[in-house]
């Protein structure tokens, strides 16, 4: 297991952040903080509380993994950071505007120019070929950077491909243009859903360096929710979600 | 799209009947008279028969008819039959409107028999305008190209001669008829009551005409000879409603008698049997009900109805016992309103020709 | 219920069709689509056919009506004949009977009033004088149909229509222009429409021509009858009826017409019902795998799809009939003005059900479901259990539709070429001329996905890259869903511009023509000749008169086709205005020669007649063999048409009705002239006409004619729209994997749905441009081919741009009208919704 290491060691630099968990008042110079945020969901059983209360601060340019149970509202956490979703109660500022406060259109803005996403199901635009793919939310966002996309290509491995459609490609290469199309514009943070869920072990770590190599590259903030505790550990930080709540470490038996 | 002819034409005949009655029955075909009279004259025993200018017509009455049958036989010695009738009904008394106007109606059947086949016809017009109707003296009858009328200038009171003619699109007939004999009355005295309410016509005959010429069937001619008779008869009362029927017989005896029977059925009663006997010197005497006993013997299938075709006719006062046969048992007349009539033999206590009609069947 | 209907052994089938039938209740849209897809394309094509049968239906009783049908006897002065005429034919063994008749107006309406005599013949009449007393009920209360109607009071029967069209109800006495008053209307089925019928007398009466008559029609009684000679010397002419079938040939290219219309709105619907069954299909792909690992047979499967197409087909067929009737009933106004307007032929304006049309409706509905499913059914017989380890990449797969496509387009394009050399023979001009449009059309259907995806790729590769580039890519993409919507549009669109052009250049040709034709400054057309001939000494007086034309006309055949033969005074005006088209060296005066005649453009057509040719007219007096001097368009009439000098007219038709004529003025006393011949002559707006009231009359029966072509036009774009909708409501759930990820990186739902529009809009407006030359060869063939065969006139194409613009305006909004529902419903959706595409395992 070759692992790319990291320019700087943040997670060191950073360790006592690990308990840095309780809902805390808004520190307006982070760059993501998370502040009480609940959200719920009718089912026919009843209201359903997925997080009930959750805090977070992340700092510009750092990893953190958020682990889990099936369930417990990883996917429905990140899907409220990237703007996707709103929150029933709570705050999510972002560079220190509320993303909960924001009209849609400024939260697409916000999700084209300020944050990437990669899904576990690569959630990549099938018309268009892998070349435009790779370029097209830097070119939505107006910040297509030719150097920058031709680079990520090239390291991401797909330069040989960028004429064919994506499902023309493997698994693992669609998922690592699904990476390059998030960090082409740049992005200050990177939200990640399970990426490598759909990958074989050895494709999967191939991504996951890649992707790790990417992001220090890019210098963005990075969130990832995952159940590997393997992969959490070469994140900076890791949180667990659990009951709706946020603690630093999962409650191992 | 084209509409039958068979329907419209019973459409024809019931206005005919409808002249005829106000509520015929079922069967009832041609009767006589009407419930109210509407100007019509009456039929009156007082009022005597007037020849020979009762032979034109008599529009004050509301229903009258020229009925000739004739028994012919061929060169072969083959047997035939023939029928030329012209009926008249009135809605009103001649005189009241004119042309189209008119209500006056004519219907006509024509018929020839042999001992395979009957052939019929009918016709239908409307009076006023003239393409029907009955002229004397002298006398002519006619309906469209079917006629009955005095040969030469009709001066003379003689009836006699007259041709007749008929045509249809499967036969045709061209004749000459005279007479030596003078016409006879009919009941009493030219009043014939046809049943016990007093319903009654006014009824004379000819049953002594020769006939000779020709008839055509299938485009084969043949030349006949034989014998025809004539009745005339006319009325405005109705019969009454529970007639069913009639069975009418005009038998010849010999060259110088003849006897008319007829039989009116009734749903509710006996059946009215009366007649006349009648002789080549004019003389005619009334058969009343209870002198004559009329018995059917056989029942032919004809055009699926039971009809009776062979008969028992006995007038004990005048021993005459005799059975009757048809010609041709399936002599139907196919027109509008149908019925049975063709040339008859009997033999019994005598032996002789004649003509039978049935109605109701 | 289902199973029973099958063979057993093996899987009950039941278990299968009811898992199958379980798709439809999770897809409600899919199904609406196939329902709503199948009844509309029934509903229209059952349409067309229920009008076509209710016109072929009052053809036959046209034919039938009173004294049609049958040769008459007529008058040879034009006039009428004695009563006693009549009456001698009957004595001497003619089954003749008589008839009265007179064109007349009851309220303003021009109507035929025939007055008969049902005794007489009634075979000939073709009356059902209403339930006649029969033997049971002879009450001679007036309730006596047959009695009623020679009686007193008695009656004028009409049919519904014309009691209608009169405003009149059954009771009523209509009145004539003269106030005499009719007997009371009664309402009989029988009845051709626009005639009144009553009793012969009581119309001898009302005309005031006691003992009169205008004709007698003669019956077919085969016995042997004098000869006419002998019984009415020359008094009476026979004349020929109108044969049966010759409304049915006059009409026909009109009925082929509508059938073409109807089967073009069929073939729209069915590529609805094709697109809903195909998707259903694939969406089924692993319930099939399923199914058949289960142990059903691929033969039961397939026999299981079959009973739920034949089920749907069943349900949306019966709705498509009752639509069916609908759009009949609603058409059936114009269709009748059309054919009025065309042919002169009677349609009453009530539709009757048949259930012939019933039965044949809901068999094209059974059948075009199994052609539109037999792709699914066979693929599902085929299909192998498990399924091939990789979809295709979408673009190869398009790739190679589309060269099948094309391929396909251009077989049958050649096949439409090859058609009128190969079976034109066989098959007739007029049929040929449909396939070769048939061929066109499909070719030009087929090919489009192939000319839309080559202008996308060429848009995509000119867009910047990045969003434009995704909505051109994006387009491409959905065009293999889209297409059987997009070529159904296309279908409508050229369709539309083709007739629009036919009829635009028609309207325009015939109104140049109509111009030059109405030469005379008014028309008039006297009751009866002895009228004539008082209105004609009055106008030679008269000094605003300059001229006054005979304009007489007598019905004859010519080689078997029904043909008018015109007769007309040799005079500068029609040297000097009539339009001629082909011509030997000086017509006009070989026609005043009297050797000469003009034949009209669809007769020197069909009879393959040119300039300098002879042709023999039969006349009522014997034939008489002329030189063709001319040839001159005769637009809208289905007759040939003859036009000879007046002597000669009069002498091959002694007995011609001389009773019209044009009367030419001097400047400025026309207005006069007319008022004088209204007043003094008492002529009413039908006997008596300016030619301005000509023309605007013959413009309107003309737009009327085309009301129908307009109204099917607008059904069959509607159609398309139908196809459209429903094609993007069942594609829009399937987008969502496609937009999700889209909206995820920072495009708002607002800005996919517009986006979703304007792509719509694009491709409906690419449609538009491919439909423009296919309209244009639409009408080509229809002006240069069709019309030719199916009228034998030649028309000049005229083209109309401002209508082009409003079609691709139209197509625009209909496109954006298809859109409307689900690009609000992708702007309105809930973002979870959108986030499941995400989280979604499957």
């Amino acid at each position: 297991m070759s692992v790319t290491a990291p320019q700087r060691d943040i997670a060191d630099d950073n360790a006592s952040k690990d308990l840095d968990v309780r809902p805390v008042p808004a520190d307006e110079r982070a760059f993501l903080a998370l502040e009480d945020v609940a959200k719920g969901y009718p089912t026919p059983a009843g209201r359903l509380d997925v997080l009930s209360g959750v805090g977070l601060t992340i700092s510009p340019g750092t990893s953190v993994a958020l682990t889990g149970e099936s369930g417990s509202g990883k996917s429905t956490l990140l899907h409220l950071v990237a703007g996707l979703d709103t929150v029933d109660r709570g705050r999510i500022l972002l560079e220190g505007r509320d993303i909960a406060q924001m009209r849609e259109a400024d939260r697409a803005e916000l999700r084209r120019s300020r944050l990437g996403i990669v899904f576990q199901q690569f959630n990549l635009i099938p018309s268009l070929s892998v070349g435009d793919n790779l370029s097209f939310q830097a070119r939505l966002a107006d910040r297509y950077d030719a150097e920058w996309c031709a680079h990520l290509a090239e390291r991401l491995g797909i330069d040989a491909a960028l004429d064919r459609y994506p499902e023309q490609l493997s698994g693992g290469q669609q998922q690592r243009l699904a990476i390059g199309r998030a960090l082409a514009a740049r992005p200050a943070l990177l939200l990640a859903d399970e990426p490598t869920g759909n990958l074989d072990e050895a494709t999967a770590e191939g991504v996951m360096a890649l992707a790790l190599d990417l992001v220090a590259e890019t210098g963005c903030a990075f969130l990832m929710v995952t159940h590997s505790p393997a992969l959490a550990e070469r994140l900076d930080r890791r949180v667990h979600l659990t009951g709706g709540r946020l603690t630093a470490r999962p409650a191992v038996a | 799209m084209r509409r039958p002819v068979g329907p419209w034409l019973a459409l024809v005949a019931s206005l005919l009947s409808l002249a005829i009655a106000t509520s015929a029955p079922a069967q009832g075909y041609l009767g006589l008279g009407a419930a109210q009279d509407n100007g019509f004259a009456e039929v009156r025993p007082d009022r005597p028969i007037s020849l020979p200018a009762d032979h034109g017509a008599h529009p004050d009455f509301r229903i009258e008819w020229w009925y000739v049958t004739a028994n012919l036989k061929g060169p072969d010695g083959a047997d035939y039959g023939l029928q030329w009738t012209l009926f008249r009904s009135a809605l009103a008394p001649e005189g009241s409107e004119e042309g189209w106007q008119a209500r006056q109606f004519w219907m006509a059947h024509a018929a020839v028999t042999s001992a395979d086949t009957h052939r019929s016809a009918e016709r239908f017009a409307r009076g006023g305008v003239g393409q029907a109707g009955v002229t004397h003296p002298p006398f002519e009858a006619w309906i469209d190209d079917w006629r009955f009328a005095h040969l030469g200038d009709g001066s003379g009171d003689a009836f006699s001669p007259l041709v007749m003619t008929a045509r249809s699109d499967d036969f045709a007939y061209d004749l000459e008829l005279s007479a030596e004999a003078p016409e006879v009355l009919q009941g009493e005295a030219g009043y014939s009551v046809k049943s016990e309410l007093g319903q009654a016509s006014h009824y004379f005959s000819q049953p002594f005409f020769h006939i000779r010429g020709t008839i055509v069937i299938d485009g084969v001619e043949t030349e006949v000879t034989g014998r025809a008779w004539m009745d005339r008869e006319w009325s405005t009362q109705p019969l009454v409603e529970t007639q069913t029927g009639w069975d009418w017989f005009a038998l010849r005896f010999d060259e110088d008698n003849a006897l008319m029977v007829y039989r009116l059925r009734h749903d509710d009663r006996d059946a009215y049997v009366t007649g006349n006997w009648l002789t080549a010197d004019g003389r005619s005497e009334r058969l009343a009900p209870g002198e004559i006993e009329m018995t059917a013997l056989e029942i032919t299938e004809v055009k699926g109805r039971d009809v009776p075709t062979h008969w028992r006719i006995e007038v004990p006062a005048r021993e005459i016992d005799i059975t009757t046969r048809p010609l041709n048992a399936q002599s139907w007349m196919d027109v509008s309103f149908d019925y049975w009539e063709g040339p008859v033999f009997f033999e019994g206590s005598h032996d002789g020709i004649g003509y039978l009609e049935m109605t109701g069947y | 219920m289902i199973a029973t209907l099958l063979p057993a052994g093996g899987a009950p089938l039941r278990p299968v069709v009811l898992a199958l039938l379980s798709h439809w209740r999770r897809h409600p849209v899919q199904l609406v689509a196939l329902v709503v897809g199948l009844a509309v394309a029934t509903a229209l094509w059952s349409g067309v056919q229920a009008l076509n049968a209710e016109a072929r239906a009052s053809y036959d009783a046209a034919a039938e009506q009173v004294g049609g049908g049958v040769p008459r006897l007529v008058p040879s002065d034009g006039r009428t004949l004695d009563q006693a005429d009549w009456v001698a034919l009957r004595r001497a063994g003619w089954p003749v009977s008589p008839l009265i008749e007179r064109e007349v107006t009851v309220g303003g309406e021009p109507v035929r009033l025939t007055g008969l005599d049902p005794l007489s013949l009634p075979a000939l009449t073709g009356l059902d004088l209403g339930d006649g007393p029969g033997q049971e009920d002879a009450e001679g209360d007036g309730g006596d149909g047959f009695a009623s109607f020679i009686l007193p009071p008695f009656q004028t029967l009409a049919a519904r229509e014309t009691l209608r069209r009169l405003g009149l109800a059954p009771g009523d006495r209509p009145v004539l222009e003269d106030g005499t008053a009719l007997p009371a209307l009664v309402e009989a089925p029988g009845i051709a429409a626009g005639v009144l019928v009553a009793d012969v007398g009581v119309v001898q009466r009302a005309l005031g021509l006691e003992g009169r008559l205008s004709g007698l029609a003669i019956g077919d009684d085969p016995r042997p009858r004098a000869d006419l000679a002998e019984v009415t010397g020359t008094r009476l002419s026979r004349i020929e009826p109108e044969r049966p079938g010759d409304l049915d040939r006059l009409t026909r290219s009109f009925h082929m017409n509508l059938t073409a219309f109807g089967l073009l709105s069929f073939t729209v619907g069915l590529f609805i019902v094709h697109a809903a069954i195909g998707l259903a299909f694939e969406q089924r792909r692993a319930m099939f795998r399923t199914l058949r690992s289960t142990g059903v047979s691929a033969r039961r499967l397939s026999l299981a799809l079959m009973v739920e197409i034949l089920v749907l087909a069943a349900v949306s067929g019966s709705l498509g009939l009752i639509g069916g009737y609908l759009v009949a009933a609603a058409l059936l106004p114009d269709v009748a003005a059309s054919i009025g307007g065309l042919y002169g032929a009677e349609v009453p304006g009530t539709l009757a059900l048949r259930p012939s049309w019933f039965l044949a409706g809901l068999g094209m509905a059974i059948a075009g479901a199994l052609v539109a499913g037999t792709q699914s059914l066979w693929r599902a017989a085929t299909m192998p259990v498990l399924a091939s380890a990789m979809p295709e990449a979408w673009a190869v797969a398009q790739r190679r539709w589309l060269r099948r496509q094309g391929a396909l387009a251009g077989a049958i394009a050649l096949a439409g070429l090859l058609l009128p050399s190969l079976g034109g023979e066989i098959l007739g001009g007029l049929v040929a001329g449909f396939g070769m449009l048939a061929a066109m059309v499909v070719a030009a259907a087929l090919v489009l996905p192939v000319i839309l995806a080559w202008a996308l790729t060429q848009a995509e590769r000119r867009a910047r890259p990045g969003l434009m580039r995704w909505f051109w890519a994006d387009g491409r993409q959905q065009l293999s869903g889209l297409s059987l919507a997009l070529m159904a549009l296309l279908l409508a669109l050229a369709v539309n511009i083709g007739v629009g052009t036919m009829v635009g250049s028609f309207r325009a040709t015939f109104t140049t023509w109509l111009e030059d034709r109405l030469a005379a400054d008014a028309y008039l057309n006297a009751r009866d000749a002895a009228q004539a001939e008082a209105i004609v000494a009055s106008l030679e007086a008269d000094p605003g008169v300059t001229r006054v034309l005979p304009n007489w006309h007598a019905d004859t055949r010519v080689q078997g086709w029904p043909t008018e033969v015109y007769g007309f005074a040799d005079d500068p005006l029609y040297r000097e205005r009539w339009p001629l088209l082909d011509t030997v060296g000086a017509p006009w005066d070989l026609v005043a020669s009297g050797e000469g005649l003009l034949v009209s453009e669809q007769m020197a057509y069909r009879l393959e007649l040119s300039p300098g040719d002879a042709i023999t007219v039969p006349g009522a007096s014997g034939e008489w063999t002329g030189t063709i001097a001319g040839i001159y368009a005769d637009y809208g009439n289905p007759r040939g048409q003859i036009r000879v000098d007046i002597d000669r007219l009069t002498a091959l038709f002694p007995g011609v009705e001389r009773r019209a004529f044009g009367v030419l003025t001097v400047e400025g006393e026309r207005a006069r002239v007319v008022g004088m011949l209204g007043e003094d002559f008492g002529l009413g707006p039908d006997q008596l006409r300016d030619q301005a009231g000509i023309r605007a009359l013959s413009l309107s029966i003309f737009d009327r004619t085309f009301v129908v072509t307009a109204a099917l036009n607008t059904l069959t774009l509607g159609v398309a729209g139908i196809a459209l909708l429903t094609s993007l409501v069942t594609l829009s759930g399937l987008r969502l994997p496609q937009l999700a990820p889209v909206w995820a990186v920072g495009l708002t739902r607002r800005e996919l749905g517009v986006m979703e529009l304007a792509r719509m809009a694009a491709l409906s407006l690419a449609t538009a441009v491919v439909a423009l030359p296919l309209g244009l060869g639409i009408a080509w063939l229809l002006v240069a081919v069709i019309n030719v065969e199916a009228f034998g006139w030649r028309l000049p194409l005229h083209l109309f741009p401002g209508d082009w613009l409003r079609l691709a305006v139209l197509a625009a909004l209909v496109a954006a009208v298809a859109t409307l529902q689900p690009m609000l419903r992708l702007m309105r959706m809930a973002p979870a919704r959108l986030i499941a595409v995400f989280a979604a395992a499957r």
